[in-house]
């Protein structure tokens, strides 16, 4: 991912803690590897809709401690595999933030609140800001450590040990 | 400034004089797990990695635990992936069923999580050992690829905040009323990306085996880990245990925390988390009438034998509620053989339940009793989301051992001091 890419799409907005097995349930997990597959069940038992009515760049938008939970990757790698381009939250549960960043999903921590479904968003990871486009606002991207952000740019933690051979902090 | 455990254990692992919290650091791994959900996909990651070897095969512990026997085709080939790389890495910890015990009881018992020591585990419940003095995380299983490639992970230095119970625990009380207590009070992401530091007189006094369960849900908080001083009962658990020379760390009085706080469990009731947070937590007195179909009582959280002892002492000479499935998951095999010895296999039979080889099992919803829609299961297991143990329109109570063997009996969510008397 180019560290400069500004991402557009619209929201879909999701509450408080949402925790890892409402992103995908425990039954399909461990069923299949192919996350395409896995994907058309992201967020059904809290969204029955949100597969069908997702795009491709969208973001899910949401409050606190997203992604609380287990600790498995299946988590963001379905969220990225059906098509959202940026989960948006006030706060993050810590290993879902390593896991996506790690998964080249950009997890990014800012002031959710005003944010409505079906806004239209564009999100600057290079210049650190969210702007809302359908009401005009802006918000603050809390920024990334460096090696998250290199992790991110080379679109994952496995491209970026392999160029590398280590972390660089 | 004074520094805390992890901030201690964290700088020894960095080569450092000290660390601050917030800040980013390289550190040494001194054990790197994952079980057979997660290890497949470190697996993959490892090789794509362009990783060959394992930094060390005395220092990797593959755990099939989480659907092992394994359930289903998937999960065969799963268990096989596992055992193919352990092999082909020589690894020395590798777990064969028969051995196998659920990863979090598996590995204290066997010696190879010590104080002093930085374990990350591709789950994260990993968090467990903190109970022995130790920092350990949950990650996810790149990390994990990267931790068994390099023998080193990269960590930001959490904030610590400090717990403190005052008082003395009644008759049925438990780590995991202390957990539960705390999780309601704090909530879901209470301490989020820090360090739980228990202390105080009722954790002086709680055994190791409730101090494992308190660690073990420090991530239901939200933790990054949850940590304990060693003393005596540490040292004298890892007496026979340990298979290495370990380094206790303790706070400095001066010591800065972000967050403290006291809580007072002198007058504490059995705790139980309804529905579906660990955060919604109700003493036992205000419970109401809750008909139950299922009891769990085991896992990685209470698979302890002092939780079958728990269950054992309210179960014998007693019957389970003909409208109730009991199922016991011991952590380890060589529990279940305590369980023999002591004559509890024989009272959990007669009183109509059924002990599991040990396994992950249903706390997952994954198999050896899924609910249905409808049903109710009291576990003393450490999530209860929504579909968390089977159907979505299921419903999950967590409490302690105790709550959970006399509700066996009665049918209802229960309070212990029903069925025992006091």
């Amino acid at each position: 991912m180019d560290r400069d890419m500004i991402l557009r799409g619209k929201a879909h907005v999701f509450g408080d803690d949402v925790n890892t097995d409402y992103i995908i349930s425990g039954k399909y997990k461990f069923k299949t590897l192919d996350m395409d597959e896995l994907a058309c069940h992201c967020m059904e038992d809290i969204d029955p809709d949100f597969y069908a009515r997702v795009q491709p760049g969208d973001f899910i938008v949401a409050g606190g401690n997203f992604g609380c939970g287990s600790s498995r990757e299946q988590a963001p790698l379905v969220i990225k595999h059906a098509g959202v381009s940026a989960v948006l939250a006030r706060s993050f549960a810590r290993i879902f933030f390593r896991n996506a960043i790690n998964k080249g999903l950009p997890a990014v921590e800012c002031d959710t609140a005003g944010i409505e479904a079906g806004d239209e968003l564009e999100v600057d990871l290079g210049a650190g800001r969210v702007r809302n486009l359908t009401r005009g606002s802006e918000a603050e991207i809390t920024p990334l450590p460096a090696v998250m952000m290199d992790i991110l740019a080379e679109g994952g933690l496995t491209a970026y040990l392999r160029k590398h051979g280590g972390f660089e902090l | 400034m004074g520094k805390t455990i992890t901030e201690k254990i964290l700088a020894w692992h960095a080569g450092r004089d000290e660390v601050r919290p917030g800040e980013l650091l390289g550190a040494r791994v001194d054990l790197a797990l994952a079980n057979d959900i997660t290890a497949p996909l470190a697996i993959e990651a490892f090789r794509a990695m362009g990783a060959e070897r394992v930094f060390d095969p005395s220092r990797v512990a593959l755990v099939p635990d989480h659907f092992a026997p394994a359930r289903d085709i998937p999960a065969a080939e799963n268990c096989a992936l596992i055992r193919d790389f352990a092999r082909q890495q020589g690894l020395e910890h590798y777990y064969e069923v028969g051995r196998v015990g659920i990863e979090h009881v598996l590995l204290p018992e066997e010696g190879l999580v010590l104080p002093g020591e930085l374990i990350v585990g591709a789950d994260s419940h990993t968090c467990t050992y903190g109970a022995l003095g130790a920092f350990s995380t949950g990650m996810g299983s790149t990390d994990l690829a990267m931790a068994m490639a390099l023998g080193e992970v990269w960590l930001r230095v959490p904030e610590s905040m400090r717990l403190r119970y005052e008082g003395e625990l009644k008759p049925w009380i438990g780590g995991k009323d202390l957990i539960l207590h705390t999780i309601g009070s704090i909530g879901v992401d209470g301490a989020r990306y820090r360090a739980m530091e228990f202390c105080g007189p009722a954790i002086d006094a709680l055994s190791m085996e409730g101090r494992f369960t308190m660690a073990n849900m420090a991530v239901e908080a939200g933790a990054k880990n949850g940590i304990f001083a060693v003393d005596a009962k540490t040292r004298a658990w890892l007496e026979k245990r340990a298979r290495r020379d370990y380094r206790a760390f303790e706070s400095d009085p001066d010591a800065v925390y972000e967050e403290e706080i006291t809580f007072d469990v002198g007058a504490l009731e059995p705790q139980v988390a309804f529905p579906h947070l660990p955060s919604n937590v109700r003493p036992i007195s205000q419970a109401g009438e809750v008909k139950i179909d299922q009891v769990v009582i085991g896992s990685c959280t209470n698979g302890w034998l002092e939780d079958m002892e728990t269950a054992a002492g309210i179960l014998e000479g007693r019957e389970v509620h003909p409208h109730v499935r009991t199922i016991i998951f011991p952590g380890t095999p060589r529990i279940k053989l305590e369980m023999i010895r002591r004559g509890w296999m024989e009272t959990f039979i007669r009183a109509g339940a059924v002990v599991s080889t040990p396994t992950c099992g249903p706390c997952l919803g994954g198999h050896m009793g899924v609910i249905a829609a409808g049903e109710r299961a009291v576990s003393t297991t450490n999530r209860n989301f929504v579909g968390r143990m089977g159907h979505k329109e299921g419903e999950v109570y967590l409490a302690g051992p105790a709550v959970a063997a006399a509700s066996a009996v009665t049918g209802r969510l229960t309070d212990p001091r029903e069925v025992m008397g006091g």
